[in-house]
Parts: C-alpha cells; sequence; structure tokens
C-alpha cells in the first residue's frame, strides 16, 4: 500500500466521483458508508479485510453486497452494529446511520441503535437462534431491550409480529423452541426479532444461503412485503446474484475488501464493466435460458488479506488481463471511477473498453440468446 | 416424563441387583478364604470346616447370593442356625434390613458401620463440590472473558498445578501449615452438626474439603473456561449482541446458559464417586467416612464390609447417572426423554 499511495482510495479524490455518497445529501439517506476499513491485526500481519468502503442506502431501497467468501462482506456489515471485538479489530472511516456517525459513538450509545434502529438477521436461524429459549423469549428479549413494557405487552407484540411473517398459530408457536420450528419458519421468526423495533435499517446476512430453493423464494418474497410495510432500508448482502436481481435496487461487488464494481442492480447486471462481475454472471446457472449458455467458474482462489496482489487485487485471477497495455494491472491498483455509460455506476478496472469485450467475448458464452438479442432483457424477466 | 422416570429407576434397579451379583462372584473368587480369617492362625481343618459352616460360607454362592438379597429386604441373623438360636440365642447376631452383612472383624453390622461413615463423607462431598463448583465456574470464567491475559495464564496454571499435585502432597501440606505451623485453623477433625453446630462442623472440614476442591477444581476451571469461549464464538451469541442487550445479560443468560449446562453431567457423576468417599483425603486428615471404611476393610480383608461398600458406592453412581439425565431433560428443551 505505501508504494502505491496514489491508488489508495483513502486518500484519493473521492469527493469528485458522483457514486461516492454524501450523508448531506437528504433526508432519506439511511445509511452512508464512507472509506471504511476493518483490520484485523494478527501476529503475522494486519489483514485487511475491508479496506476502503463506501457506498449508502436511503429509505425503502435494497442495497445487495456481492461477493465471495472472505471479501469482506459480512465484516463490513458487522462493523455497522459494531460487534467487532474493539481489542482485536481496527475500525476507521465513519459510518453515518441517520445522520450519526457510529463510530465516534460510546458502546452504550451504540448498544442503544443495536435492534432499535439497525438489525440483523444471520444466514443460518437454527445457530443465530439460542437452542435453550423460546422463540418468544428470544423475541420478546430483542422488543424489552428498547421498550420499557411488561413481559405481558412484550409478548402480546411478538405474536403480533409472528402472525405478521406468517407463522401459523402464532398464540401456540410463540411457546415453541427454535428446534421445533422448520427452517423457513426459523429464518420468518428471525425477521419478526429483527423488525420488531422497527428499525430503519435491516442487514440481512445470506438470509436465504441455509434455506431450501423454494422456501428462499418465499423469504424473499417476506421481505419484500415488509419492506414495503415498514419502509425500511435492506441491505442484503449475499454471493447469489439470483438474490439480487431480485431484491436489489443497487448492487455492490466487493473483491478483496474494496468495491470493484457499484452501480444500479439493473445497470450492473445488464453492462457489468469489471472482469469479477463477469466472471460471478458467468457462474450463475441459468435455467430459464439458453442451454448452450456455459457455467464458467472464476479461476483460481480468492485472495490472502493478509499478503493481497500488488496492482489490481483480480489481476492474477483475471482472464482479460493481458488486454492492458504494459504491467498495468500488476503494479497498479485501478481508481474506483465513473463507468463508461454514465453517472451512478462505479468500477476499478484498467480496462479501457470493458463493454466491448463484455458483449462479443463474454455474453456470447454465458447468454449466447441474450448475445443474439433475442431474449428478453433481465429486467423484464424479473 | 414420569414413565421415563419409573423406567429409569425399574432398570437402575436391576442393575444395582447385577451389580451385587457380581461383586459377589468376584470377591468369592478372591483366594483369601473368610473361614480361615475367622479362624485364626492355628485353626485345625476340622475347626477351619465348624467355622465355615457356622459363617454360612459352606453353602454355594448363589445360595449365600440370595440370602444376602433377603436380608437387604427382610433382614437376617448371624449365623443362620436355628439349633443354634435355642442352645445359645446369646452368640447370635441379629441384623435387622437393610442388612448389608455382618464384618465379624469389627463385630458390627455392615449396615451400621456405612450408616455411621456416611455423614462425615456427605459433609465432606457437600461442601467440597459447593467449593469447587463456585470456584471452578467463577475462575473458569474469568480466564475465558480475559483469554490470552496474564490472568488467564495465571489462573490456567495455578488449575494445573492443583490438579497435578496428588491430595495426599495437597492434604498434607494445608494440614501441616495451616494447621500445625500457623496454627491458623484449629486440627481438622469431624464434629457432627448435632454435637458441635454448623459452626464447628464446617470449620472441621474446611481443610480436607479444600484439598478435595482444590483438585476437582482444575477441571471445572479448564471445561468452564473452554466452554463459555465455545458459547461465545456460537452465531446466537452475535445474535443477542446484535439485539442491543447489554454484556453483562449476554454473558449470563446466554453464554453461561448454554456453557454450564454440559457441566452438569461431569459434576452430578464426580459428586456421586465422591459420596463414595475419599479415600486419600480421608486417610490424611484420618476421618472416618466411606473411603476410610474401605481402606480398612480391603486392608482387614472384611469381605462382607467390602461388598456392602462397593454396591453402595455403584448405588450412588447409578442413581446419580439417573438423576442427571432427569436433569438434562429439565434444562436442555432440545433432549426428548421417554
Amino acid at each position: 500500500m505505501a508504494r502505491h499511495p496514489t491508488t489508495d482510495t483513502g486518500r484519493s479524490p473521492v469527493t469528485t466521483q458522483p457514486a461516492q455518497p454524501s450523508p448531506a445529501r437528504g433526508g432519506d439517506t439511511v445509511l452512508s458508508v464512507r472509506d471504511l476499513k476493518v483490520h484485523f491485526p494478527t501476529s503475522d500481519g494486519i489483514v485487511k479485510a475491508v479496506d476502503g468502503l463506501s457506498y449508502e442506502l436511503t429509505r425503502g431501497k435494497t442495497l445487495g453486497i456481492v461477493g465471495e467468501s472472505g471479501s469482506g462482506k459480512s465484516v463490513s456489515s458487522s462493523a455497522i452494529l459494531g460487534l467487532h471485538d474493539p481489542k482485536r479489530t481496527q475500525v476507521s472511516g465513519h459510518i453515518f446511520l441517520n445522520g450519526v456517525d457510529l463510530l465516534t459513538l460510546s458502546e452504550a450509545e451504540m448498544r442503544q441503535r443495536r435492534g432499535r434502529e439497525v438489525a440483523m438477521i444471520f444466514q443460518d436461524p437454527l445457530s443465530a437462534m439460542h437452542p435453550y429459549y423460546t422463540v418468544g423469549n428470544q423475541i420478546v428479549e430483542a422488543y424489552r431491550v428498547h421498550n420499557d413494557v411488561t413481559k405481558k405487552q412484550a409478548r402480546a407484540r411478538a405474536v403480533e409480529m409472528l402472525a405478521r411473517v406468517g407463522i401459523p398459530q402464532p398464540n401456540r408457536r410463540v411457546d415453541d423452541y427454535p428446534h421445533q420450528f422448520s427452517g423457513g419458519m426459523r429464518q420468518r421468526a428471525m425477521i419478526a426479532m429483527g423488525l420488531i423495533n422497527d428499525p430503519g435499517m435491516l442487514i440481512a446476512d445470506e438470509p436465504t444461503t441455509a434455506l431450501d430453493v423454494t422456501v428462499q423464494a418465499q423469504i424473499l418474497d417476506l421481505l419484500q412485503d415488509l419492506q414495503r410495510e415498514f419502509d425500511s432500508a435492506i441491505m442484503i448482502i449475499t454471493h447469489d446474484l439470483g438474490v439480487v436481481a431480485e431484491m436489489a435496487d443497487d448492487v455492490l461487488v466487493m473483491y478483496a475488501g474494496r468495491v470493484v464494481e457499484y452501480g444500479p442492480c439493473r445497470e450492473i447486471l445488464t453492462h457489468p464493466e469489471m472482469p469479477y462481475t463477469w466472471g460471478l454472471l458467468s457462474s450463475v446457472p441459468d435455467v430459464h435460458g439458453d442451454t448452450d449458455a456455459r457455467l464458467i467458474p472464476i479461476p483460481g482462489n480468492p485472495p490472502s488479506l493478509l499478503t493481497p496482489p500488488t496492482g489490481c487485487a483480480f489481476h492474477p485471477r483475471c482472464l482479460h488481463r493481458d488486454k492492458v497495455p504494459g504491467d498495468l494491472c500488476r503494479t497498479e491498483m485501478p481508481l474506483l471511477v465513473e463507468g463508461n455509460r454514465g453517472p451512478g455506476h462505479t468500477k476499478r478496472c484498467h480496462l479501457a473498453n470493458p463493454e466491448q469485450i463484455y458483449e462479443t467475448e463474454v455474453l456470447p458464452v454465458i447468454a449466447p440468446d441474450l448475445a443474439a438479442g433475442l431474449a428478453p432483457d433481465l429486467a423484464e424477466e424479473k | 416424563m414420569t414413565a421415563y422416570i419409573v423406567r429409569r429407576l425399574i432398570s437402575g434397579f436391576i442393575l444395582i441387583i447385577v451389580m451385587s451379583l457380581v461383586t459377589f462372584l468376584l470377591f468369592f473368587a478372591s483366594p483369601i478364604d473368610p473361614a480361615k480369617q475367622a479362624c485364626g492362625k492355628n485353626c485345625s481343618p476340622a475347626l477351619q470346616a465348624q467355622t465355615k459352616k457356622a459363617l454360612g460360607y459352606d453353602e454355594p454362592v448363589i445360595l449365600q447370593w440370595t440370602d444376602f438379597l433377603k436380608g437387604v429386604v427382610a433382614g437376617r441373623e448371624y449365623p443362620n442356625d436355628p439349633a443354634l438360636r435355642k442352645t445359645a440365642p446369646e452368640t447370635i447376631a441379629h441384623c435387622p434390613a437393610p442388612c448389608l452383612g455382618y464384618s465379624r472383624y469389627s463385630n458390627d453390622t455392615v449396615t451400621n458401620l456405612i450408616k455411621n461413615a456416611i455423614p462425615v463423607s456427605l459433609s465432606l462431598a457437600i461442601l467440597a463440590f459447593i467449593m469447587w463448583i463456585i470456584g471452578g465456574v467463577f475462575f473458569g470464567v474469568i480466564a475465558a472473558l480475559r483469554k490470552g491475559t496474564v490472568v488467564d495464564r495465571g489462573i490456567v496454571a495455578v488449575s494445573l498445578l492443583f490438579f497435578a499435585f496428588p491430595t495426599f502432597f495437597t492434604g498434607l501440606f494445608l494440614y501441616q501449615f495451616i494447621s500445625i505451623k500457623w496454627k491458623l485453623m484449629p486440627i481438622p477433625q469431624y464434629v457432627s452438626i448435632a454435637d458441635g453446630g454448623v459452626g464447628t462442623w464446617f470449620v472441621g472440614l474446611l481443610l480436607p474439603s479444600l484439598t478435595l476442591a482444590l483438585f476437582y477444581m482444575a477441571g471445572y476451571v479448564r471445561m468452564t473456561r473452554a466452554f463459555v469461549l465455545e458459547s461465545m464464538s456460537e452465531d446466537y451469541l452475535r445474535t443477542a449482541n446484535a439485539k442491543g442487550l447489554n454484556p453483562r445479560k449476554v454473558l449470563i443468560k446466554h453464554s453461561l446458559r448454554a456453557a454450564l449446562t454440559p457441566l452438569v453431567t461431569m459434576a452430578g457423576l464426580d459428586f456421586a464417586s465422591l459420596m463414595g468417599g475419599a479415600i486419600i483425603t480421608e486417610n490424611v486428615f484420618n476421618y472416618g467416612g466411606l473411603g476410610k471404611l474401605a481402606v480398612t476393610a480391603a486392608t482387614s480383608l472384611d469381605l462382607p464390609l467390602t461388598v456392602g461398600i462397593v454396591l453402595l458406592l455403584a448405588t450412588f453412581v447409578i442413581i446419580a447417572n439417573i438423576i442427571v439425565d432427569v436433569l438434562y431433560a429439565f434444562i436442555d428443551p432440545r433432549v426428548k426423554v421417554g
């Protein structure tokens, strides 16, 4: 990093880029993350799990954060809730939630916001719920932390929320233990627990990964319904582009702790300009589409965050790095710049003509029908 | 639930009966001839045979065993000889139910001997148990919360040290320094609550139960530490934190609840085996508990007493097992009994 000071997003002139959020932009902004860094000092060196992440989220909208395991998706969302052990983590930058920078708050002030202003639902609802307490007990607990109500009132509220998320016979099921619920019901209960304080923002960390495919769709539907009803902002963390296509208004693609592409969902899914995003799209099987379409996995493994590759972190796995003149990909980290199709879409790539490469080399392989212009647009498919 | 408990009790009862048979067979398979023991050194074969008959050892082992079981239920007489009862009733010892045998060596019923020893062992076990559970859990939680620090390493090292010391060393050390050299405490001796009140009883038991507690505590410190650390990395703890609960509630309601549950099994069985007597500690402090009684029985080749003690200990362990299993159904909702 020290060798390439100009490539450090933390010090680059971020304000000139339109996609960079600004907390002063409007009252609708629920969350605004600016230059977030989450570093874990270890005996082998500093693990830069998140390194200069910026995005924002407005009320009623959904942001999808996509990336492979270890790209820093979950670490950045835990930072919003302040769940990292301060003794073992260095968090810097700004996280504005409803206009307040969470990183300047004391632990007690942060605790008041957890669950009330921002709630989180997790990947595996069975392990995310305490096995020794009833579902109702755990939901009541979440409500009573932030509301001065009697147990009876809280229980009534819990039953109401369980009913709202579609648990049958909530009056009876409220006294069940998590292991007596099915996987989908557990995730519903987690959602009820998350939304019981009507937080302005919900973080869903791979909410459907541990569920059956049929249940996945139900849970996503439920989240969308509730989002409309509560007008909350949702941040959905996933590696499943199908979930993103279904849910997200904006998409942020992460690689090795950084943003590599960020923009409106439709834009990113139809005109991606970064080879890593192409790789992700190539790895998604398309059940409706062409049987000629091929699945092309991204070669190699995510890089070590302890000793990330020089220059562009993705270059060792990038199939298109030879199209960049010289040794630029290896020596210099690309800046997050505006894409070729106008503002709102940013990317971090040295390629000069990504659109052309995508249309001529990538799309014909992964979706021949789309490339031929015969199939309906992705957006219509939705 | 009730059906489950009844079923467990019945199977436990059967297990105890089988245990008694096995113990009986094992002891009568030993090369020691109890009749020869009772008869003395200069014993003619004729006299030996007579003693054998008088003591009832001439019968087949199975018959002796059924007699033993009958004695437990109804009591019996030693020797069981109707002729002798008419001619010399003063030579017959009556052993009322539950009769676990008659010790020729002590000239007393096994039941009486054990009855005198149980309060000592029970007091020791209860005090030691309270000390080691409180100490073990407390220091284990502290070590887990301060993981990796000097405090954590210190606690783990000290607990390992006490685990490595044999109890006779710790016991003699405490005895020598605290009671004799520094005179911080009176020489420990067992005084029952009825005789000296709770205070005297407690003071008398402090050193031996501390000796036991220090030994057992080591394991509980390490287990508590491991279980608490394990529970802290569980997803449900992250959920609890994400709700905005204060750290104390997260620790007590969420972490400890999960971490301490597996300790119940260990604690139940350890307590049961300690009830059967702490052999070394009781001998070091010269307490007349079951442990000391067992040693006396073994060294003086007092077979009926040995059988009685072994059976009692086995019963304790079996009962403790049942209690732990039933308790588990209450503390872990995922466990389904029946």
